[in-house]
């Protein structure tokens, strides 16, 4: 893996700003993330975090500021071209293709995404043992042939991660991967999220549930009414005195 | 099975179907099979974007109708040649006019196609109940245009004489019922091979999830456009023979409403997200409607098509394909949580 305190960042945002009519969601966000690391993003509801995560990866487009991902800047590209820039995410809320089975729905990425990378081509054999290699790391092959509907919330949960790694991305963004799931599934799904990074997958992972940030992140970026308050050591960061105001209240 | 096996299949069937009829030897059942062929066309053209899409158009008399006058514009050209080109050009054009009908479908599907992709770039960006008024709306302002365009007959209609006979068909409805058979299998063989191919995974996407389509990697716009060019085309194709078929046109019957409600209760009704469905759905209603017009009334035709619709509504919202899937355990694509 390559030493994340000597390469350029994988992600580079500078002054990023995005307003919903009256209402500031970002203001001047600046986030640099370098390559291999496991960031936690993590904030109040209505802090901004979610529309970061679309904003970086196409679902909306940023009013000012830049986005610049793998030294190229990303800005006006649309969502399915970041996504082939090496950019994925998963859903807060899993969104499946209810009409494929699971293995189906991970051949999308590997078809649209991987294959149309220039010089690479899987033929119909090699698309198969991709899913398969990926439905074993969330453990969902014993499920490839049924549909979405037979999953559980957690499976739907590694299936939506396992769509993601589909696409070989440098930058996954997991987003609330973990809302309402029980102890021991929160611990897989973090589990997991350790072994994709360390396949060498930077991940920014958002979430609410902070023994699950706590245990994942190297580094801890608090946003709160669309601005970034804290940055820093997780361990650091929740001691931190704006950062506990702005979660219990001044 | 394979492509090519599938077109061979196809067309001996279409092949014994049409000796079937010429042995019977009422022209009547061609009259009669050519409508029923150009529903299967438009429906099974509909559901590249209305079913694999899950884009709901409301346009297909449109595009059907682009069809119809673009037959008209050229056989207009073709009877006034004399007066529209100087005389140097007179000779040369005479020699390629009139335009034969295969020539005419080729150009009617081509400019149904450009059409298809203006309106997608228009409309694409809308999604639901928003798209399907603005493809609506845009058959109600093609058929203005129409009906202010005295060149193919304004308001007033326009005339087509067709030859009484052709070679080796002999009567000019054999001719116009075997073409149609023709863009049958042209029109499956598109759905079944867009169905099988990565376009129709991308198309699925599009249909059950754009934002996770295009998060994916799935260029959504740009399919959605193939789909809106290749549906009208054949949209168009089904529409060029028309003239021919009934020798009068006037902007009323090419711009029907009978041809948008078909053309989406036809799939709705088959299932919309296979090639059977709209198969099976156009040749239920079409031949069902045939028959009704000459047992009962013509008029009757569309309260057939309300009440099937509402049934398989109700009863069956993923149609014919999906009940056959869900009584002998077929795969469920298309399948609603």
């Amino acid at each position: 893996m390559t030493d994340i305190h000597t390469a350029a960042p994988l992600l580079e945002i500078e002054q990023l700003g995005k307003r919903f009519g009256g209402f500031v969601a970002l203001d001047g966000v600046n986030l640099s993330v370098p390559r291999g690391q496991r960031l936690g993003l993590i904030g109040p509801n209505g802090s901004g975090k979610s529309t970061l995560v679309n904003c970086i990866c196409g679902a909306l487009q940023n009013e000012t500021g830049s986005i610049t991902f793998d030294g190229i800047k990303v800005d006006g590209m649309v969502a399915h071209q970041r996504t082939r820039q090496g950019l994925a995410r998963s859903f807060q809320l899993p969104r499946p293709f209810r009409s494929m089975t699971v293995a189906e729905n991970i051949r999308v990425p590997l078809l649209y995404t991987v294959n149309a990378r220039p010089g690479t081509h899987l033929s119909q054999s090699e698309l198969d043992d991709r899913c398969m290699e990926l439905l074993k790391l969330v453990t969902l092959d014993a499920k490839a042939r049924k549909y979405t509907t037979d999953l559980t919330q957690v499976e739907m949960r590694k299936l939506e991660l396992a769509r993601a790694m589909a696409a070989e991305p440098k930058l996954l963004i997991a987003d609330e991967s973990m809302a309402g799931l029980s102890h021991s599934e929160v611990e897989d799904i973090v589990a997991l999220l350790i072994r994709m990074n360390e396949r060498g997958v930077t991940i920014i992972m958002i979430e609410h549930i902070m023994r699950a940030v706590m245990t994942f992140s190297q580094r801890l970026v608090v946003l709160v009414s669309g601005k970034k308050i804290a940055d820093g050591e997780p361990a650091d960061v929740i001691q931190n005195k704006e950062v506990v105001g702005a979660y219990l209240g001044q | 099975m394979r492509t090519p096996a599938f077109i061979l299949v196809l067309t001996a069937v279409a092949a014994a179907l049409y000796f079937t009829f010429n042995f019977v030897g009422n022209d009547y059942l061609f009259f009669a099979g050519y409508v029923v062929l150009q529903y299967i066309v438009l429906a099974t053209a509909w559901n590249i974007l209305g079913g694999y899409c899950g884009y709901v158009n409301f346009g297909s008399a449109g595009f059907f109708a682009i069809g119809v006058y673009t037959t008209i514009f050229f056989y207009t050209v073709g009877q006034k040649i004399d007066t529209l080109m100087p005389d140097w050009l007179i000779a040369p054009m005479k020699l390629i006019f009139p335009l034969p009908l295969p020539v005419l479908i080729v150009l009617a599907g081509l400019v149904a196609g450009i059409v298809g992709l203006g309106m997608g770039y228009l409309t694409l960006r809308l999604r639901g109940v928003f798209f399907a008024i603005a493809t609506l709306a845009l058959t109600v302002v093609m058929e203005t245009f129409i009906v202010n365009w005295s060149f193919v007959g304004g308001s007033r209609g326009a005339y087509v004489i067709p030859p009484n006979e052709v070679p080796i068909f002999g009567n000019y409805i054999h001719f116009l019922f075997a073409l149609m058979l023709l863009l049958v299998v042209i029109a499956l063989t598109s759905a079944r091979l867009i169905e099988r191919s990565w376009l129709g995974v991308g198309f699925a996407t599009i249909r059950d999830d754009e934002l996770a389509a295009e998060a994916s990697g799935v260029p959504t716009l740009r399919l959605k456009l193939v789909a809106t060019v290749v549906s009208g085309a054949l949209m168009g194709m089904a529409g060029a023979p028309f003239p021919y078929y009934i020798g009068y046109v006037e902007p009323a019957s090419a711009f029907n409403l009978s041809y948008a409600v078909n053309s989406i209760a036809m799939p709705m009704i088959g299932g919309t997200t296979s090639w059977v469905g709209p198969l099976v759905g156009a040749l239920l209603l079409g031949t069902l409607q045939q028959v009704a017009t000459v047992t009962i009334s013509s008029a009757v035709n569309l309260l057939i098509v309300g009440l099937l619709l509402i049934f398989f509504v109700i009863i069956a919202p993923r149609g014919i394909v999906g009940l056959y899937q869900d009584w002998f355990g077929k795969s469920r694509k298309g399948a609603k949580p």
